[in-house]
């Protein structure tokens, strides 16, 4: 089935080219000697290291590393406690108002939830700042972890829970040694949604946000209104490196983990 | 009656039983899942809980467990009133109907999971660990994950780590419907043996009659949340105490009538207008003019060409012949409508076979094959 023909070669190239064109063209030109950032005036590395000196970026990175990594922490435990709860309680009064407001965040246009936060901390007179932008995150990011938790979780064999039970464990001890072992990956995929989520937001980190705190996603959209600056493309470039090695390394290592399972299931076999 | 040697605690009196449900009742909202259970079970037995799905079996050993509490009526385990007490209080394992073995763990830390959290030194639980992977035959395979395992092998893990802790009392929860019918068989001696050399009391939740037959010490037969009958295999197969009971437990001849004459354990049946009185046992508190139900078992009617000389025969023509193989069952057709089934073992080759279809033959049984319930 797989054959070559010449429509299959015309549409991946401009699939592929659509995708990719506008980001080879911002990493050529983060290697542009000139300061004009339309016309090339040969290769250079010097735009990375003006960035290395600028502190502000720096200092905006630590910001947002900071705040996704406090913010996707949060959001993964209380997003599996709730989608523990309600996968678990089984049928109670208002269970599909809970679970539809548990998903109703996902959909909301994110200038409504940051305007709603924004409110809320100015009501109770909390300085905004790096707190206020991890509470946001959590709170949004959260909904996305209880998704990807409770649709593992549905299919969990509640007689595992049951034999650790009937074995001697606590409720707690069941729960610590064998439901989140096993749901660990939902887990672990929850928090780096979460991660990214917290990672590429500007909107409600732009009405969260205050002077004391920047994230770099407001630092680079509020440097680029006043003019595309070639250390921009180096610090774009970087980031797109950085992706691209952790989908590398998180798809080869899964790819890894299905070809050991199924030597194993074969050895089974015999 | 009673042999000194055999095992039958349930027949002495001095007994202690092990298990004690006390009108035990559990309702789920409006549905009543079991209903006033009263029933002892002894140390030492491998006992049955047979029944159709959904007649409560398994709520019941859910309640032995302690996933589930009483609505009514108490349990008493070893002497202690078990209300209140949680599944991870009781000296009671369960081998469950999935395995529900730890996935993300090796065999022996599976095996090692239960004695982790008991008050078993450390320094002892490798030692029982390697006892139990040597019970079941599976030392090569400590290292192994539960997906790296065939379905055989997963079973035995299931039943070795429910006996790791040693407990007073085993649940096996349709324990072997997973495997094949070859594997199964074997299992049940395996089983049987494991029971055997541990001493543990095991109550096996099955709705396969043959599996409960062959495994049992005493069978307890469950429709609707009750209990209809609680009796070792044989008897349970020879003098079921209602027509239910004889239905669920393997093949049977059923003939409606009314008691004619009745003297102790035997009796007579009047059923048709022309033909002659049925003779039977009978242990069911009938008198004259009750009506009741004749059971026999195939393979108690004989069928031949010639009248043979017994008091119960019946006349008929063959109208269908299942062949199995090592046997044949005839449906017999009598002059009233009534279908008979006869099953005879194949000791000759199917080309000899002397009975065909539409022959006219008669069937025949003695006087004690089959035995009368209340109608």
């Amino acid at each position: 089935m797989r054959r070559f023909t010449w429509f299959n070669a015309i549409s991946l190239t401009f699939g592929f080219a659509f995708l990719y064109i506008p980001m080879v063209i911002l990493v050529i030109y983060s290697f542009n000697a000139s300061k004009l950032v339309t016309v090339w005036a040969g290769f250079s590395t010097k735009w990375y290291g003006e960035l290395l000196s600028n502190q502000a970026f720096i200092d905006a990175a630590w910001v947002t590393l900071k705040v996704a990594v406090i913010s996707s922490t949060v959001a993964t435990i209380l997003g599996t406690m709730a989608a523990f709860v309600l996968v678990r309680s089984g049928r109670f009064f208002g269970r599909t108002l809970f679970s539809g407001m548990i998903y109703a965040p996902l959909v909301m246009p994110e200038v409504i939830t940051g305007l709603s936060l924004l409110l809320l901390f100015i009501a109770i007179g909390l300085d905004r700042g790096v707190f206020t932008i991890v509470l946001a995150h959590a709170t949004f990011s959260m909904c996305f972890v209880s998704v990807v938790v409770s649709s593992r979780m549905a299919s969990f064999d509640r007689s595992l829970e049951e034999a650790a039970y009937d074995l001697g464990c606590t409720g707690f001890d069941a729960f610590k040694s064998v439901t989140l072992p096993i749901i660990a990956p939902a887990v672990i995929s929850g928090w780096l949604l979460a991660f990214t989520l917290s990672l590429d937001d500007l909107v409600i980190a732009s009405f969260t946000a205050g002077p004391s705190a920047t994230t770099l996603p407001i630092k680079i959209f509020s440097s680029v209104r006043l003019g595309v600056s070639p250390e921009i493309n180096a610090l774009s470039t970087i980031i797109i490196a950085l992706v691209t090695m952790g989908v590398v390394a998180a798809s080869l290592a899964s790819k890894r983990a299905i070809v050991r399972q199924h030597r194993e299931e074969q050895l089974a076999d015999k | 009656m009673v042999n000194d040697t055999a095992f039958a605690p349930w027949d002495d009196p001095q007994a202690k039983p092990l298990i004690r449900f006390d009108g035990v009742t559990k309702t789920f909202g409006n549905f009543t899942a079991i209903d006033d259970i009263d029933l002892t079970i002894y140390p030492k037995e491998f006992f049955a809980l047979l029944g159709p799905s959904g007649c409560g079996k398994t709520t019941l050993m859910r309640m032995l467990a302690g996933f589930e509490e009483t609505t009514k009526g108490t349990i008493t385990i070893d002497g202690q009133n078990m209300a209140g007490v949680p599944a991870n209080k009781r000296a009671v394992n369960m081998m469950f109907q999935s395995y529900a073995l730890f996935p993300h763990l090796s065999v022996a830390d599976n095996l090692a999971f239960g004695l982790k959290r008991s008050d078993m030194p450390k320094s002892e639980i490798q030692g029982r660990v390697d006892e139990m992977l040597r019970l079941v035959q599976l030392q090569k395979f400590a290292k192994r994950k539960p997906h790296q395992l065939s379905g055989g092998q997963k079973q035995r893990v299931a039943l070795a780590r429910a006996l790791a802790k040693a407990p007073k009392l085993l649940l096996l929860d349709e324990p072997l419907g997973a495997l094949d019918k070859k594997l199964r068989q074997e299992t049940q001696f395996e089983l049987m043996d494991i029971q055997e050399k541990t001493g543990t009391t095991f109550v096996i939740v099955t709705h396969d009659q043959e599996e409960a037959m062959t495994v049992a010490s005493r069978i307890a037969v469950m429709d609707n949340g009750k209990i209809i009958q609680v009796d070792t295999p044989d008897r349970i197969y020879e003098v079921p105490n209602s027509v239910y009971v004889a239905d669920f437990i393997g093949d049977v001849n059923t003939i409606e009538g009314t008691v004619s004459a009745i003297s102790g354990e035997n009796a007579e049946l009047t059923w048709g207008d022309d033909t002659p009185a049925l003779r039977a046992t009978t242990s069911a508190d009938l008198t004259v003019g009750n009506s009741a139900a004749f059971v026999i078992r195939p393979e108690k009617v004989a069928i031949s060409t010639t009248e043979p000389d017994r008091h119960n025969r019946v006349q008929g023509a063959v109208e269908d012949i299942a062949y199995l193989g090592n046997l044949s069952t005839y449906f017999v057709r009598l002059p009233n409508g009534t279908l008979i089934k006869a099953q005879t073992a194949n000791d000759r080759r199917l080309s000899q076979r002397s009975i065909t279809w539409e022959d006219p033959v008669w069937l025949s049984w003695s006087d004690t094959a089959g035995i009368v319930l209340r109608g």
